[in-house]
């Protein structure tokens, strides 16, 4: 059979990294966590609340997330396609340049230089890096499909393809920059119009990077570790073509009641209702793939974490189209409740997908079983609860913020200054601490339950020789 | 349909998601772009000058965006607290536009002009000496980062702004702090401060304080006073950005206001060349109509303990 050996070793060294960068990015957003309710836990000029949000949103997206993406996306690439990767070597290099870029990252926006585009913070030089990067992947991802040894194209194949090509249109358009400086650019776009650039790839990253590529993960590993097939093909089938066409119409979601023109703001908030249908297009199909057996939610520790992983996918895929409402939006957006929603997806969905993932593929490698799934069980409760209390902590900060803003006396004046609302937010802020804390504590029993498997792995495999 | 050549062809496959993605790309995004509608430009609106622009570069740098807000919706009581809504044609020299999205601060799209520099720079030093309980990192290291003019010369070249010699030259010696000043007080300008909200011309209000010696009112004024004025009239009355207001000298001229007057000022602020029973104001003072009548009068009621009135 096929040797994948060598390219184990890539896929390992980029589910290591991307493990890695989490934690530097969990790291990061504690101290940002108390430097919300202690302002003197800033540290100039590296180690102030807006350099390091930078660092935190960044070091996720792309160090965990892309990393664990880029990783992922091989070990299934090969699975599906029976095969090695087409280009071994290469797919190593990608690693090694992966790892050098996101630590050049990190040190450039600790520097402070940050082009102020939401998910897109990194200056020129390292724009083109992230271009390398992607078509290093590309090459590797079509080679290796196009070399095939199956017929079909498996769903998480076509996720997978979505993601590369719409990620490379949606990085390479908002980066346009003029340079001022090797380090130093502006958007190309100006005003009004840079905004709406900026959300159609804002809203997109989020796409097509926490969501397509998640999904090519659960629709692979959710029936290898459950043994159970996807319920409906068709329905997947449906469900995908829906959700990239629907996608790239609703970034203007994130502008509403801004100066950009009205009839974009509400295509996009149309889209995005509809956008509902085909997400929950892949929470139905998950939901019955298991339905089959409930008992595996029991019996197969990795059946709750894809799961709950989809489940909170469902939930987040509900209350954003919500939010895009304008009367909706007009009470919760700039509040906390965004940061709410949007660690629902990345704490939830994101991050217990790939963990569980994680927890297949390691094992697999090393040919052994995990070291224990009481640890993973652990892991599981606290993350769980750990996300919980911060999403449902940060909705009521939100909307009491929101109503706040808007509240007036009877003779219509203002009936709270902003600092009177603002300094009601610090219980509420010192628990999203706590909650964060429980989080990562959780993460620590994920990270050392992955190295003691992989010293298991390597002791059996020590002893076979 | 699952066995259809799409799903045996990877390129294939690749071309027809290109061309789905872009649909909706097209009608939300190029398309707008190409029309005028997009690219809107207020007629007042100028260029950013160099120390502007290099204050602009600071606010980026220091991530500024992540905790404040630039723009203004249009919804009643947020005009109240910030002022005239955005116009889409204010940015059009932003690049990029710098609207944010998270309010952990207030808004800054009507800043401009609203306080002297000398609160913005004792405020950037230390923001609890204003507001105690805000959670502003403090930004007074700022003014060790000596700009560097080539640099800033650089960067108004690279987006075709017009300036002179003598603006660049202007930069020497100035500080990162000294730009980012510079910048917020060019923050939304452009619309005129007549239009501006947050206050009101017409106050139908009582000529004699109701809460004139009330305990209860001098003790939540003494509270407000403590949040909202003292940074600058000092924590007695006694002065210090703003003027004295225990002294016998008001708006520059000998002599004390009546209840009323004190109420206008608290609420409407003092915006240079408005007239005040005869006195010209000379600017500085924000409008504080969002704390609403009662507390304005509770205000004047301390101050007037303060004066021993």
């Amino acid at each position: 059979m096929n040797d994948y050996h060598y390219d184990n070793q890539t896929v390992k060294g980029f589910i290591l990294s991307s493990i890695f960068w989490g934690v530097v990015g969990i790291v990061v957003g504690l101290l940002l966590s108390i430097q919300m309710w202690s302002p003197s836990h800033n540290f100039p000029p590296f180690f102030t609340f807006g350099r390091l949000r930078v660092v935190h949103t960044n070091g996720l997206a792309f160090g965990l997330g892309i990393g664990a993406i880029f990783g992922i996306s091989y070990y299934i690439l090969m699975r599906l396609s029976k095969r090695p990767l087409l280009f071994p070597k290469l797919a190593r290099f990608h690693l090694h340049l992966f790892n050098a870029a996101i630590a050049l990252a990190a040190v450039s926006l600790f520097a402070g230089m940050n082009q102020s585009l939401e998910y897109a913070e990194l200056e020129w030089p390292l724009d083109i890096g992230v271009v390398i990067l992607w078509v290093i992947f590309a090459v590797n991802v079509f080679g290796t499909i196009i070399k095939r040894k199956e017929e079909q194209m498996y769903i998480s194949l076509w996720y997978i393809i979505a993601t590369v090509v719409a990620v490379a249109v949606l990085y390479i358009v908002n980066n346009l920059s003029i340079p001022a400086g090797l380090f130093k650019s502006y958007h190309l776009f100006s005003g009004v119009n840079s905004a709406n650039v900026e959300w159609w790839y804002g809203h997109n990253a989020v796409g097509f990077i926490f969501t397509t590529p998640i999904l090519a993960m659960f629709y692979y590993f959710l029936p290898k570790s459950t043994g159970m097939p996807i319920y409906s093909h068709r329905l997947s089938i449906i469900a995908f073509w829906s959700l990239v066409f629907a996608y790239l119409w609703t970034g203007a979601h994130h502008l509403v009641y801004t100066p950009l023109p009205d009839w974009i703001q509400t295509l996009a908030i149309v889209f995005t209702i509809f956008l509902i249908a085909p997400s929950w297009g892949s929470v139905v199909n998950g939901f019955y793939t298991v339905g089959a057996d409930w008992s595996k939610m029991r019996t197969n520790y990795l059946t709750k974490f894809f799961i709950w992983g989809i489940t909170f996918y469902g939930l987040q895929t509900v209350q954003g189209p919500t939010q895009s409402l304008r009367v909706v939006s007009q009470l919760i957006h700039y509040t906390d409740w965004v940061p709410g929603h949007v660690h629902m997806g990345t704490m939830g969905w994101v991050t217990m997908t790939v963990a569980a993932c994680i927890y297949y593929i390691i094992p697999k490698i090393y040919d052994t079983e995990i070291y224990s799934e009481k640890v993973a069980n652990i892991h599981f409760w606290l993350v769980l609860i750990g996300q919980l209390m911060f999403s449902i902590t940060m909705w009521i900060t939100g909307i009491q913020q929101g109503a706040l803003w808007k509240a007036v006396n009877p003779d219509g004046t203002l009936k709270y200054t902003f600092m009177e609302v603002l300094s009601k937010n610090y219980p509420y802020w010192q628990l999203r601490t706590v909650a964060g804390l429980v989080f990562t504590v959780g993460m620590l029993f994920f990270i050392y339950n992955i190295h003691m498997t992989i010293r298991k792995g390597k002791a059996l495999a020590a002893a076979k020789a | 349909m699952a066995n259809s050549a799409l799903y045996k062809n990877p390129i294939l496959f690749a071309v027809v998601t290109t061309v789905v993605v872009l649909i909706g790309t097209v009608v939300t995004m190029f398309y707008p772009m190409m029309t005028p509608e997009m690219h809107p430009k207020l007629e007042g609106l100028k260029q950013y000058t160099p120390l502007q622009l290099a204050g602009k570069d600071v606010y980026q740098q220091e991530g500024c965006v992540g905790c404040h807000t630039q723009t203004v919706r249009p919804l009643k009581t947020e005009v109240l607290r910030y002022g005239e809504y955005s116009k889409a044609g204010e940015f059009f020299y932003d690049h990029p536009f710098l609207w944010g999205s998270k309010r952990t601060g207030p808004d800054l799209a009507r800043i401009g002009g609203k306080y002297p520099d000398a609160w913005q720079y004792k405020h950037f030093e230390d923001p609890q000496s204003f507001f105690a309980e805000s959670n502003m990192p403090k930004y007074g290291w700022l003014k060790n980062n000596k700009l560097d003019p080539a640099d800033v010369e650089a960067h108004m070249k690279a987006l075709g702004f017009t300036y002179q010699p003598e603006d660049i030259a202007l930069l020497n010696g100035k500080s990162e702090l000294d730009a980012l000043v510079a910048y917020m007080q060019v923050i939304g300008t452009s619309v005129k401060k007549a239009d501006a909200g947050d206050k009101k011309k017409d106050l139908s209000v009582e000529p004699v304080n109701p809460f004139k010696g009330d305990p209860k009112a001098i003790a939540s004024g003494k509270e407000l006073y403590s949040q909202n004025c003292s940074a600058c009239h000092g924590v007695k009355g006694e002065g210090g950005i703003g003027p004295s207001l225990i002294d016998d000298e008001f708006l520059y001229v000998k002599g004390d206001l009546k209840d009323d007057d004190y109420f206008e000022l608290i609420n409407n602020g003092t915006q240079a060349g408005n007239v005040e029973e005869g006195r010209t104001m000379k600017g500085g003072m924000p409008p504080y109509a969002s704390l609403g009548r009662d507390k304005i009068w509770h205000l004047v009621s301390y101050i007037r303990s303060l004066q021993g009135k």
